[in-house]
């Protein structure tokens, strides 16, 4: 294992389940936070992430250097942004149109989604990773390193060492790490895009994630 | 391995628009009325239940399942006649108790009701419901509709509808309970939710290994037990489509597949399908195509893991032809049960 050791997942839904079994499998210390109180989710990660523990958000930012955001875009604003203070922050959301409603009301202006999450949790390390793969796909998907035809999870972020740390994660739950560029270049992996959705190896991902 | 379990088989529409033989697109009430036929069909097949779910989209003609449930209703003896779903979310719970106890009445208890949030959101807007609420408005209305079934009056108050005081709601069933079941795709706080007012489990399984639920199986077991409720039957509905080869199903669904697929990619961004992810959803995945042995084995496979007992399958995706769908049904009921329950030791 590398990398931290310690992984904070910011909601227990279908996505931050796979996940939190993902890195549990992988062998990192696992948090996991849904809305408010822990004990809503404490069956739900007891039954399918056992071993995880379920905590609040604050505590989660506490324990956990890197964080996923694993819950509906339009409730990245509930969270405080002064919350993620140094941790790196992982940008897993995606808009989704018929439960999110106008993108304009979530991220106004011409930036990337991930820019726009950076902006708002201005002192954590935002890196836009494992969004565009479906959660099924994850959970089907995870071969260990060397594995032919192993799937690729696209990275995107400004902060170097957070893009590293962030690749050693994806390599260690289970997939090629791709880095494409800069936040800004996230905007590549967004509901839409040519790389949305991809579940594929890393020389096509490649093709698909161009700017 | 013999199963203790008795299993049943559901066929499901959302009543999509369907082709006649000669490739014209029917209208949608010419494919309502396909829907009817093929019902009668499976009732006489021996086909358990048919489900119809709610949808507000061009490519699909049923808005109102109950509705075409009732007129299978008076041309069927057996088949059970549930909704896959009904969207509680944007429907109000009295009028949707009062429409299914009408059903049942009609039916002589046939009548099954499964509530959901569904997968689309095209109710919401249509029936002034704010997508904002979409939490709340399903919260509120199930545990209104748990106080429903009960059968005697009710008293309700809450902010997704008008309160009730001492409502007294009628027609009331003969059995005293109109069958109820809850339509999941999978999250666990759905499931959990299910569980909460001891609700059968029905789980939409549309992508994937079907191994992925088995964790949820488990999950809605406990929370059934942690809030006091026996165990309760879970099922699944999952897309396929039978042909007499496994050659010719393939060739025959992939375009339609395909074409569903982008339809519904469009509004939510996804990628167009590849061939190679539609032959591994086959092979590994959640789609049951193929010949009546090839489904069989599948369904089969999936029962005995699961340790469940319905399984519907989701029939005539998009412009298939009538006579392809008809096929299918007759494939289904008359070769693939009887092979799958073979196949589990069944009687």
């Amino acid at each position: 294992m590398s990398g931290p050791a310690t992984i904070g997942i910011v909601g227990a839904g279908k996505l931050g389940i796979v996940l939190a079994q993902l890195c549990l499998r992988a062998g990192y210390e696992v948090y996991i936070s849904g809305s408010g109180d822990p004990s809503k989710i404490a069956l739900s990660v007891e039954v399918l992430a056992p071993g995880a523990q379920a905590v609040t958000t604050e505590k989660l930012a506490k324990k956990a250097g890197l964080v996923i955001l694993a819950i509906p875009l339009k409730n990245f604003r509930h969270i405080d942004s002064s919350l993620f203070s140094g941790n790196i922050v992982v940008d897993a959301m995606n808009y989704w149109p018929e439960v999110d409603g106008e993108l304009s009301d979530i991220i106004p202006g011409e930036m990337s989604q991930s820019e726009e999450v950076q902006r708002y949790f201005a002192s954590a390390r935002v890196i836009k990773a494992l969004n565009h793969m479906g959660y099924h796909h994850l959970l089907d998907e995870a071969r260990p390193r060397g594995a032919s035809r192993r799937k690729a999870i696209a990275i995107a972020g400004n902060d170097h060492e957070g893009v590293v740390v962030v690749a050693q994660v994806v390599d260690a739950i289970g997939f090629d790490a791709l880095v494409i560029g800069d936040l800004a270049s996230g905007r590549a992996l967004e509901t839409g895009m040519p790389a949305f959705g991809a579940n594929t190896t890393e020389s096509e991902l490649k093709k698909l994630a161009r700017p | 391995m013999t199963r203790q379990k008795k299993i049943e088989f559901g066929i499901d529409s959302f009543g999509d628009i369907a082709r006649d033989n000669n490739g014209n697109l029917l209208s949608g009430a010419a494919s309502i009325r396909q829907v009817v036929k093929e019902a009668v069909m499976a009732d006489k097949l021996g086909i358990d239940a048919i489900g119809l779910g709610e949808h507000h989209r061009f490519e699909y003609a049923i808005s109102s399942p109950e509705m075409v449930l009732a007129g299978i209703a008076g041309k069927t003896k057996h088949i059970k006649l549930a909704s896959a779903v009904t969207v509680l979310s944007s429907g109000d719970p009295v009028r949707v108790y009062q429409r299914f106890s009408t059903l049942d009445a009609l039916s002589n208890g046939r009548a099954q009701v499964i509530l959901g949030r569904g997968s689309f959101t095209e109710s919401f807007p249509l029936f002034g419901y704010d997508l904002r609420d979409y939490e709340i408005l399903f919260e509120e209305k199930i545990e209104l509709f748990a106080r429903i079934l009960k059968e005697t009056p009710v008293s309700w108050e809450g902010t997704t509808r008008p309160s009730l005081d001492e409502a007294d709601i009628f027609p009331k069933t003969e059995s005293g309970k109109l069958a109820t079941l809850v339509g999941v795709g999978g999250s666990p706080q759905s499931v959990i939710r299910a569980a909460k007012y001891g609700f059968p489990l029905m789980l939409a399984v549309i992508g994937g290994s079907p191994r992925r639920f088995k964790p949820l199986i488990e999950l809605y077991h406990r929370a059934l037990k942690s809030n006091g409720h026996a165990i309760q039957p879970v099922g699944i509905h999952s897309p396929g489509f039978i042909a007499e080869t496994d050659r010719e199903a393939k060739e025959l669904f992939w375009p339609l597949f395909k074409l569903h697929h982008e339809r519904v990619g469009r509004t939510r961004g996804w990628p167009n399908i590849t061939r190679e992810q539609f032959e591994q959803e086959i092979s590994q995945g959640s789609l049951y195509v193929g010949s009546p042995e090839t489904v069989a084995q599948k369904m089969a496979a999936t029962i005995r893991m699961l340790d469940i007992e319905r399984f519907d399958i989701v029939y005539g995706f998009g412009p298939t032809m009538v006579g392809d769908r008809e096929r299918m049904i007759e494939l289904y009921g008359g070769e693939v049960i009887p092979r799958v329950r073979a196949l589990l030791g069944e009687e």
